[in-house]
């Protein structure tokens, strides 16, 4: 049996067994997400009101590759402490979205604010636990906030003139022939891709090297993992 | 929360049970209950019962009793015919065609997923060739390309009569005669011709003499009946390989002891609803273009689908910069129950296929909302989706990043 202890877990195996269900105290009420995710799916924290007053804090934006949504953060830092004091964000994207960047945004800026080093480590993982879980086929979205800020992040040292502390992550090219990284994999893998095939169906991997797909395996099998947690393979 | 009223405008996807049919339905569940292939009495009555709903359904289609499947719904009976014929038909295609010779299969790109995705599985497993025939902007599949598309080794097109998405009617009589010259002209029995008219039973003449098609399926659960029960019109002579073999019921296409209840149920509401298709077209027709009028006055709206030919209860709207399931979520929070198809909203993450398949972008599929009509809609539900949408759209787009131009609808 999969361990249904830790939030994430249970709401993974929930919405694998039957269809997508809430965890936590919402669980069996009947509604879709969590209580915390629809706190913060109705009344969302720390939205983007008044673009033309963050003209110059530091922005981020990324795209989901999952389902073509979007998402762009600022944040204002304090130049001293390297804390950030305020974050506001605009998604375009389901109900889950807007909850996780929501979350997100309290998590960074409470307790007077994380550091850009701490708020570097913050995982999507964190924030599902916080709001209780996520439907597995939600997980992705709570990615697309934590990119969009690590975007950001880099924005800041850019615009501070720190580019030694910027960190871009490039891929590891897997497929050489059609230029296919770890991280396709990856966000096949995050938009449910579980076998090699389905991720074949996303990105073509290995249909124009295949000697590359025992990798390929091995990377979908990590992916799982770090997402969806031990003993998902095959369940 | 601030209407205390439920208001489900999701008939598409099922139909709340008419009292008058659950009134049928009690008695067969205790006192009816044997088994029809039973020879004593109790078995006897729940045959007789069984007889009943099939010479009803067969009077209202305009076909022979010995014409009428009971199946377990609109997706069982979709896949009986669309992997059954082609099954069916591989010794003779040989034979007609030469020995590497495989069915051919016609399907339009807007049809139901029971029948595009068997008929994916079979052309994937090789068992089939496959011709997708695509959808104008309104969704409407043209007779000529349907046509273009026959060829020596075609033995099946399947066109739904009604989209259950967007709503629009297809021309399934045009394709049925054109089906029939063709066939004539080459002495052949092939293709044989089947519509899903899941979505159209309640609101479309079912006669199916002028519709020219071999199969057709509808099911219960679209038509205030009872869910998990379908009938599949097969008319006689068109063979089939089974599904589900066992003991030989319904001719022995379809296994299984009957489902008497659901079957008595479900030939009481297609019943009820062909007699009061016409009143209830009219009614909803008024209620849904009162719905599409007031909700295009939303900027940045369209109205998805074909503007006339299209069911009396569908309205599907595409709002740009705002995410389909979000916008079901708000609505749900206002007691107003609609459907969208958003990528985000799907199991699989991939938009709605349908409204892809009319050459609409992806932005336009994402923010898509289907609103669909049923017997308990009245004026105020309308009027009251009417009022909280622009609040919703309105809440959904200050917090979105996007800010799409109309080139998006065209
Ligand atoms: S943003 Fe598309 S599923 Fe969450």
């Amino acid at each position: 049996m999969p361990d249904a202890s830790s939030p994430i877990q249970s709401a993974t195996n929930a919405a694998r067994q039957g269809d997508v269900v809430g965890v936590g105290s919402s669980a069996g009420k009947g509604w879709f997400y969590a209580d915390a995710v629809k706190e913060h799916f109705f009344r969302p924290k720390n939205f983007m009101q008044d673009e033309a007053a963050y003209g110059d804090a530091a922005m981020g934006m990324v795209g989901s590759p999952a389902c073509g949504d979007a998402m762009k953060i600022w944040i204002k830092v304090d130049p001293e402490t390297e804390r950030i004091t305020d974050l506001k964000w605009k998604t375009f994207g389901c109900g889950s979205a807007i909850a996780s960047t929501s979350m997100m945004s309290v998590m960074i800026t409470e307790d007077g604010g994380k550091t850009l080093t701490e708020a570097r480590k913050l995982r999507p993982q964190d924030i599902m636990e916080r709001l209780g879980g996520l439907p597995a086929r939600k997980v992705h979205c709570s990615v697309l906030g934590d990119k969009a800020l690590r975007a950001a992040i880099n924005d800041w040292y850019r615009k501070n003139n720190r580019h030694d502390q910027i960190q871009v992550e490039q891929g590891r090219i897997i497929d050489k022939v059609l230029k296919i990284t770890d991280h396709d994999i990856e966000e096949a893998v995050l938009d449910g891709a579980d076998t090699l095939e389905k991720v074949q169906q996303k990105c073509k991997v290995g249909t124009g090297d295949p000697s590359c797909i025992p990798e390929v395996e091995q990377l979908i099998r990590f992916y799982m993992e770090k997402f969806f947690g031990a003993n998902s393979m095959g369940a | 929360m601030n209407s205390s009223r439920l208001i489900y405008l999701d008939h598409a996807a099922t139909t709340p049970l008419d009292p008058r049919v659950l009134e049928v339905m009690q008695p067969a569940f205790a006192d009816t209950f044997g088994n029809p292939s039973s020879f004593h009495t109790v078995g006897l009555r729940a045959k007789e019962l069984v007889a009943e709903a099939r010479a009803s359904v067969a009077r209202l289609l305009h076909v022979r009793e010995d014409e009428i499947l009971f199946t377990s719904g609109g997706t069982e009976g979709d896949n009986m015919v669309v992997v059954g014929i082609p099954r069916a038909a591989r010794v003779q295609i040989r034979q007609q065609c030469g020995e590497e010779a495989k069915p051919h299969v016609i399907a339009s790109a807007i049809e139901h997923h029971a029948v595009l995705e068997p008929l994916l599985s079979l052309q994937k497993s090789g068992e089939i060739e496959l011709t997708i025939v695509p959808v104008d902007r309104e969704g409407l599949v043209d007779v000529e390309a349907i046509k273009k598309a026959l060829q020596p080794n075609t033995v099946l097109v399947s066109l739904m009569l009604a989209n259950n998405e967007i709503g629009t009617i297809q021309p399934v009589a045009d394709v049925g005669r054109m089906l029939l010259a063709w066939r004539k002209e080459r002495k052949t029995a092939f293709p044989y011709f089947h519509s899903d008219a899941c979505q159209a039973a309640e609101f479309l003449d079912l006669n199916v003499e002028p519709l020219h098609v071999d199969a057709l399926v509808i099911n219960g659960s679209k038509m205030y009946g009872p869910k998990g029960v379908g009938v599949l019109f097969l008319r006689r002579g068109v063979k089939l390989e089974p599904l589900v073999r066992g003991g030989g019921q319904e001719r022995g296409l379809r296994a299984g002891t009957e489902h008497v209840p659901g079957i008595i149920g479900l030939a009481k509401a297609f019943e009820l609803a062909q007699a009061e298709r016409e009143d209830e077209c009219v009614r909803l027709t008024v209620l849904r273009d009162r719905l599409v009028d007031g909700l295009l006055q939303i900027p940045k709206s369209r109205l998805n689908g074909h503007p006339t030919l299209r069911l009396p209860n569908s309205a599907n709207i595409s709002f740009l910069d705002i995410e389909g399931e979000a916008a079901v979520l708000y609505l749900d929070a206002e007691g107003i129950m609609a459907s969208t198809g958003s990528a985000c909203a799907s199991a699989s993450l991939d938009p709605s296929h349908v409204i892809l398949a009319t050459g609409l972008s992806y932005e336009a599929a994402h923010g898509s909302l289907r609103f669909t009509l049923g017997h308990s809609t009245t004026q105020e539900d309308v009027d009251r989706v009417i009022e909280v949408m622009p609040g919703i759209v309105e809440r959904l787009r200050r917090m979105s990043p996007t800010n799409l131009d109309m080139k998006y609808f065209l």
